[in-house]
């Protein structure tokens, strides 16, 4: 019998262009022996909620460098739980202000993650928080 | 259980948690292909596979489009990427060019690592198929990982077998070795605005004509001289017809839709699909057969038993097709 994988969608919403930070969290958790399912730039929320329920992910990684966090991450959660994705744990990466960040968990974001993050540590709380 | 109902009765969410149980090999998963057999057999399931590179997801996001087009069924795609040997982690990026289908409802995409499996598919590959079959898809595209020469598992499991090349890849040589090519029932040349697309058209041309020979006339020192067909070239009715497309714009993909149905009628006329089905669903039951009674043999080998085999298999004390037959006769030797 397989054992279980955890899978992790990896995508950027919205309109910036960068996407190297992506690719290093991407490439990080496939050495971690996660599967990665890399949706690449430009994704709407739509995109986004309808990969995830495609993919049956446990997790949603967003690369955001725009600073559209505030609008696109809203309706993600949105549009994940109109899905019945309630239970997929979603973390953010890139630029994001200090004072957003307790919005953002309350809205149920498991993790925010700024430049010089290490990828241990994100490996580590994603491996965590599938646990539970 | 519960699954299998839902997903009869069209939930997304059901599909989707249910292809994680069968790719993971769960009882739950076990259960529900039993369940949801009998809804099978529908789908035509067709197989898209080639080096990497040479533009399979591509050209799979332009035939979801087309087929969608043409006459509406529902399609399924079932992308495979390899899995690191070393981590077991992958990073699968089929997706990535198949944004094009995102938004429409009658699309249904999966990725898949191949979890371990040399032969372009997953293990559960299969079980998925009939996931998405018994779910109403009337197209399955499997995309299979970028193979080399020998991955020909695809042709197996699927209806009708694309075989996508691209310009500056290979000679003739490589076009006449076994494998890959065998298995096609229609030959894509992608990337055809690329230069060298001539030489691989020609290239694969001679080399199919080798497998299905055809009447020919020419001239030779002056003379016409004619070279009837082998008689067994009248058998097959499907010479494989080699196309070109330009997957980034689409050139040549509903060409390519009007060739696979066409392959799909003349199964049907020749007899081919039921004979295809009878293999198809033969190597299935021949693979779970066999892991059955291995797992069923194993069980009943007592560890000690065998680690005392393997023993005297080390110490060159018995070879081990003699090492077989004394486990088969429950021999203690």
């Amino acid at each position: 019998m397989n054992e279980r994988k955890i899978r992790v969608l990896v995508a950027k919403p919205g309109l910036d262009g960068h996407d190297r930070g992506a690719k290093v969290v991407a490439r990080a958790l496939r050495d971690a022996g996660m599967e990665v399912i890399y949706t690449g730039l430009r994704q709407t929320p739509e995109m986004i909620a309808e990969a995830a329920l495609q993919e049956d992910v446990d997790v949603v990684g967003l690369s955001i460098l725009s600073g559209a966090h505030m609008a696109l991450v809203p309706r993600i959660l949105e549009l994940l739980k109109a899905n019945g994705l309630e239970n997929v744990k979603v973390f953010i990466g890139g630029i994001i202000p200090d004072e957003d960040l307790p919005r953002l968990k309350e809205m149920g974001v498991s993790g925010i993650y700024g430049p010089g993050t290490s990828t241990e540590e994100i490996i580590k709380q994603v491996r965590e928080s599938v646990k539970n | 259980m519960q699954l299998a109902k839902e997903l009869l009765s069209g939930n997304r969410l059901a599909l989707s948690r249910l292809l994680t149980q069968v790719e993971n090999d769960t009882p739950e998963g076990r259960s529900a292909l039993i369940e949801i057999f009998p809804h099978t057999g529908k789908a035509h399931i067709i197989g898209v596979t080639g080096g990497p590179g040479t533009g399979k997801s591509t050209l799979v996001n332009q035939l979801g489009l087309c087929f969608r087009k043409h006459k509406n069924p529902k399609v399924a795609i079932v992308a495979v990427d390899p899995s690191s040997p070393f981590t077991g982690g992958a990073v699968l990026g089929d997706r990535v060019r198949m944004r094009d289908l995102a938004g429409d409802e009658g699309i249904f995409i999966r990725s898949m690592a191949s979890r371990g499996s040399l032969g372009g598919l997953a293990r559960a590959t299969a079980g998925l198929v009939q996931v998405f079959d018994a779910a109403g898809f009337e197209i399955i595209l499997i995309e299979t990982v970028g193979a080399g020469q020998a991955e020909v598992d695809v042709a197996r499991l699927a209806h009708t077998t694309l075989v996508v090349e691209a310009p500056g890849l290979g000679d003739e040589i490589q076009a006449n070795k076994a494998g890959l090519m065998e298995i096609a029932d229609i030959l894509v040349v992608n990337k055809a605005d690329r230069p060298g697309v001539e030489n691989t058209l020609k290239a694969l041309k001679s080399a199919l004509e080798l497998a299905h020979p055809v009447r020919h006339v020419f001239q030779h020192h002056g003379q016409v001289e004619v070279v009837e067909a082998p008689d067994q070239a009248e058998e097959s009715s499907w010479i494989p017809p080699i196309l070109k497309t330009i997957a980034t714009d689409g050139s040549g993909v509903s060409e390519l839709i009007v060739e696979i149905y066409r392959h799909k009628e003349n199964m049907r006329e020749s007899g081919d699909w039921a004979a295809r089905e009878r293999s198809r669903l033969g190597s299935e039951l021949d693979a779970m057969l066999q892991e059955a009674l291995v797992f069923g043999f194993r069980e009943k080998i007592p560890a000690s038993h065998y680690e005392h085999v393997l023993d005297k298999i080390i110490q060159r004390k018995l070879a081990p097709r003699d090492a077989v037959k004394t486990l088969l006769n429950g021999g203690s030797k």
